[in-house]
């Protein structure tokens, strides 16, 4: 089973139009200086509420909250998703 | 005075005249005189050579709308020209559903053609494909540009005028531009009485989605207002700096000569806004002006400005 993680970059990878491979980046790299552009990060901001089945609150629609891998984390896991069970 | 308040005052006074649809004007000879007086006195500060220095019709190639980007972060402000595509065989069914007067247009088809959704859309295209040198080049530009959004604030009008200075080289360069441009602009303002104020803005990018592009915005302070009472006392642009990046570079591909894309800034001011921050600051009557505006903006004769 993948974790969120795996979710987040598999979400990375089909929409955040990098021009690194995901897998290069760790889960701390900041994805901005990676080449993460803004509109990308929309794609990517609504592809994570369907993956995740969650909604961003407002106050989340900033870059920070998808800063990194570990960051996009962070807040689902705030959002109430789980990590699943190994 | 609320801004409906001003609205009537406009409309009883014809300085403005309804257009019919909400938030669209036609203008007096009155109001047309200030607003080339502004556009006269804007373009001297700028001092550009006549070879850049161009004027836009209200309409830019429908491509344009999604090279800049603007479709895909403001597609609820755009428009685009339709017009009747069928034979002889078609037209009966459209004239039946107008002398029923039942909506028509959906009959029509899209043109290869757009309103202009902001001056410098028309510029960029000009330069595509094109590799600039270092010192970038300056552009003085104006456009009648449309915005889909109906209202009944004067000020928000949904066809209006953008006078712009426009840089495109450097990053440097292009901060430099917006930040002369800013304090040039405000002093020009300033100067004619209005109360001036520079604050960070965002774009109203559309939807949930655009929250996100407008906090990006913000963050890294894209864009400046220079802003003044237009219709009532609240305060709203009547100039923006706008520092693109290399968003303009990277769509339309214009290169410096190392191969990078270019970046790009703008200062566009707002002819129909500042025209109405004049009357609303000083009234309908051009005649009891100050001396001092009505000389900056030439509008001591009775002709409109060269």
């Amino acid at each position: 089973m993948s974790s969120t993680s795996d979710s987040i970059r598999q979400v990375l990878e089909s929409h955040g139009q990098l021009p690194v491979g995901i897998s290069t980046l760790r889960n701390g790299d900041d994805l901005y200086q990676n080449g993460l552009t803004s509109h990308a990060s929309v794609n990517v901001m609504l592809a994570l509420e369907d993956t995740f089945n969650i909604e961003f609150p407002d106050s989340m629609l900033r870059k920070s909250t998808f800063q990194s891998v570990a960051a996009i984390a962070e807040v689902l896991i705030s959002l109430g998703v789980e990590e699943p069970q190994h | 005075m609320s801004a409906s308040e001003f609205r009537r005052t406009l409309l009883d006074e014809g300085i403005l005249v309804p257009g019919g649809v909400t938030g669209l004007y036609h203008r007096s000879f009155a109001f047309e005189r200030i607003a080339r007086g502004v556009e006269s006195y804007v373009s001297h500060a700028g001092d550009v050579a006549e070879s850049r220095r161009l004027y836009f019709p209200p309409v830019m190639a429908k491509s344009t709308l999604v090279k800049s980007g603007y479709l895909r972060s403001f597609p609820d402000l755009v428009g685009v020209i339709s017009t009747f595509g069928g034979s002889d065989r078609e037209l009966p069914a459209l004239l039946a559903r107008v002398d029923a007067e039942e909506e028509w247009s959906d009959l029509l088809v899209s043109t290869d053609v757009a309103m202009c959704s902001a001056a410098c859309h028309s510029l960029f295209p000009l330069f595509q494909g094109d590799t600039l040198g270092r010192d970038g080049t300056v552009y003085e530009i104006q456009g009648t540009c449309f915005r889909h959004e109906p209202s009944e604030d004067p000020a928000r009008m949904q066809s209006f005028r953008q006078h712009e200075f426009v840089y495109l080289g450097t990053a440097e360069g292009a901060l430099a531009h917006r930040t002369y441009w800013l304090e040039r602009g405000t002093e020009l303002l300033g100067a004619l009485g209005l109360a001036v104020e520079v604050v960070v803005a965002n774009d109203p990018f559309f939807g949930r989605a655009g929250r996100l592009l407008a906090t990006g915005q913000l963050e890294k302070e894209l864009k400046y207002e220079i802003t003044s009472p237009i219709s009532s006392a609240v305060a709203g642009a009547i100039a923006s700096g706008n520092y693109h990046e290399d968003h303009f570079g990277v769509d339309f591909r214009i290169l410096l000569e190392d191969g990078s894309p270019v970046h790009s800034a703008c200062i566009g001011f707002g002819l129909e806004r500042i025209s109405l921050a004049l009357v609303l600051a000083y009234g309908t009557h051009v005649d009891q002006w100050p001396g001092d505006v009505r000389h900056l903006l030439q509008l001591e004769t009775g002709r409109l400005a060269p």
